[in-house]
């Protein structure tokens, strides 16, 4: 019997495989995004580009654990002018190139997505670090709803919402996106969190607050695409803590029709290639293909 | 991995704006790794090793400024050693230094040096009064001293010191200085540059290998895993001596 195939269509993109590379991690050049792309990813976001350079916090940046990894970066990158080039060299992999993007307003948003071409965009409505950006907006539904539809009208590529956890119904969140157009929802970003250095008293980080992500808020992530999924039209991709297949099949059956993988990263470029071969030797198993396997969960309830 | 509190036990005085830090901790590091010291309130930066309970800092932005001032008793956070340090191979190696970046040769050759292997330094300094750890260079072997205004040493930059050397004697070539310094050693002595190992600078933010701020076109090499030091082969082939990317990831110049 032939393996069964990964391909997948997800929020107007076709994907040779549904593990993808997050938002923020190995983006910052198109030689990173490329080598993420060789190595199995079947697309890859480019870190977050806003309007103009942003050299990110000071250090450290980020604090490892155990069971996850806490950052803040905030948003540096060279402006989107900038970055054309890199997306060109990303490209050359042959897989999609989703432009992650940022502003302080609607407006903003539209202008750079106007400005830059990829082959979709996935507005940052979320990071939880940064003043007037991410999640300053994002928490508001209203204010999701007119950024993505500002950019759906700028925009001649799909749109994707990238959502924040830190919010008392994230679902409210979701709705607003797809009430702006969005072709699709991903879900979630990093979690508002902390940590301090017990020898000085002092925040460890250079930002003080940051995001958690890794295995820490699996979890939590896969509650939110089991909320989402469950109400939204539009397809949800999942997000937070995925690093083994294992973590792929768990998100997809809770409503995912994709993943994206961010911290797993930590141990290497090869996590494409093992979640890849162990979701596909999973569905063999269980013959089983991926439109079966998303909402699996929503069934048995 | 949480910052580790170090204590600074003692700090000495190298050059004007040079200082070794010997830290309160032996953290096995190989010759070439580096750690990220963070100095609280201020900022994190990457520090090479020049002892393996010391690091050897320069005055030159508002971290390294803050990092040199502080004194005994001092404390600061540590994460490391990190990243591939140099591989010692055959008998008879070459180190090639310019300014503070001979710092991680030192501590190489005292390691060569006591495992048998015959050491040669070519170490260049801009003038006499920045020559930094020339004693410890003169009690590893034969060292050939460059200064750019030749108030001391052979006057030019470090690649002028090749002259007196047969690079073909020597089973490997340890590298470590300012980027276009370096780029002229490579660029001169490419017929070599499969036994040349350099020890290079990026732009390191988180120094674990995911921001992806450090890579290296264009093959997207993580330099803060996969470097500092990289084959001489391998850089010949990358955007090194040409261009760098700075804190906004965005490309500019390289700079000593």
């Amino acid at each position: 019997m032939p393996m069964p195939s990964l391909s997948v269509d997800v929020g107007g993109l076709r994907l040779k495989n549904p593990v993808m590379l997050a938002a923020g991690i190995l983006g910052t050049t198109g030689a990173s995004l490329r080598r993420a792309a060789l190595a199995g990813a079947g697309g890859v976001v480019t870190k977050s580009l806003g309007s103009v350079p942003r050299e990110g916090h000071p250090g450290p940046t980020v604090v490892q654990f155990e069971c996850g990894l806490l950052n803040a970066m905030g948003l540096p990158n060279p402006s989107y002018r900038e970055f054309q080039e890199e997306i060109e060299i990303a490209r050359t992999s042959g897989v999609p190139v989703v432009a992650s993007i940022f502003g302080s307003s609607p407006e903003e948003f539209a202008q750079i997505a106007r400005g830059l071409k990829a082959d979709a965009f996935e507005l940052n409505l979320s990071c939880p670090h940064a003043e007037n950006y991410g999640s300053e907006l994002g928490r508001f539904p209203a204010m999701v709803e007119a950024v993505t539809g500002a950019v759906k009208a700028a925009a001649d590529a799909p749109v994707w919402v990238k959502l924040t956890p830190n919010t008392a119904d994230i679902v409210e969140l979701g709705l607003a996106a797809q009430r702006g157009g969005a072709n699709a929802v991903v879900a979630i970003n990093t979690l508002k969190a902390m940590a301090f250095d017990i020898e000085s008293g002092c925040p460890i980080l250079g930002n003080r607050f940051g995001g958690l992500s890794g295995q820490a808020i699996k979890p939590i992530a896969v509650r939110c695409v089991y909320e989402l999924a469950a109400r939204l039209e539009i397809p949800v991709i999942g997000v937070g803590g995925v690093g083994s297949w294992e973590d792929a099949v768990e998100m997809m059956m809770a409503g995912a029709s994709a993943v994206q993988v961010g911290t797993a990263l930590l141990k290497g470029y090869g996590v494409f290639e093992e979640i890849t071969s162990g979701l596909a030797r999973f569905l063999e198993r269980k013959s089983l293909d991926l439109e079966d396997l998303r909402g699996t969960a929503g069934r048995l309830s | 991995m949480r910052p580790m509190d170090c204590v600074i036990q003692e700090v000495r005085s190298e050059a004007p704006q040079i200082r070794t830090l010997r830290l309160d901790k032996e953290l096995d590091p190989a010759p070439g790794q580096y750690a990220m010291i963070w100095i609280r309130g201020v900022d994190e930066v990457p520090m090479s090793f020049s002892g393996p309970d010391a690091i050897t800092v320069q005055a030159v932005g508002e971290a390294t400024r803050a990092l040199f001032s502080l004194g005994a008793g001092s404390s600061i956070g540590l994460r490391g050693p990190l990243g591939r340090g140099f591989v010692l191979r055959g008998k008879r190696i070459l180190l090639i230094g310019g300014g503070v970046g001979v710092a991680p040769l030192a501590f190489l050759g005292q390691q060569a040096r006591s495992a048998g292997v015959e050491v040669t330094s070519l170490v260049g300094f801009r003038s006499s009064e920045e020559i930094i750890f020339e004693s410890r260079f003169e009690a590893l072997g034969g060292t050939i001293i460059t200064t750019d205004d030749g108030s001391l040493g052979i006057q030019g930059r470090v690649a002028e010191g090749l002259k007196q050397l047969d690079l073909a004697e020597f089973s490997q070539i340890y590298l470590c200085g300012p980027e276009p310094m370096m780029w002229d050693i490579i660029s001169r002595a490419r017929p070599h540059a499969g036994k040349i190992q350099a020890c290079i600078n990026r732009y390191f933010k988180c120094a674990v290998g995911i921001c992806g701020s450090c890579c290296l076109d264009s093959e997207g090499l993580r330099v803060c895993m996969e470097g500092p030091v990289v084959s001489a082969e391998r850089l010949l082939e990358s955007e090194f001596g040409r261009y760098r990317r700075g804190p906004t990831g965005g490309r500019g110049p390289c700079r000593g």
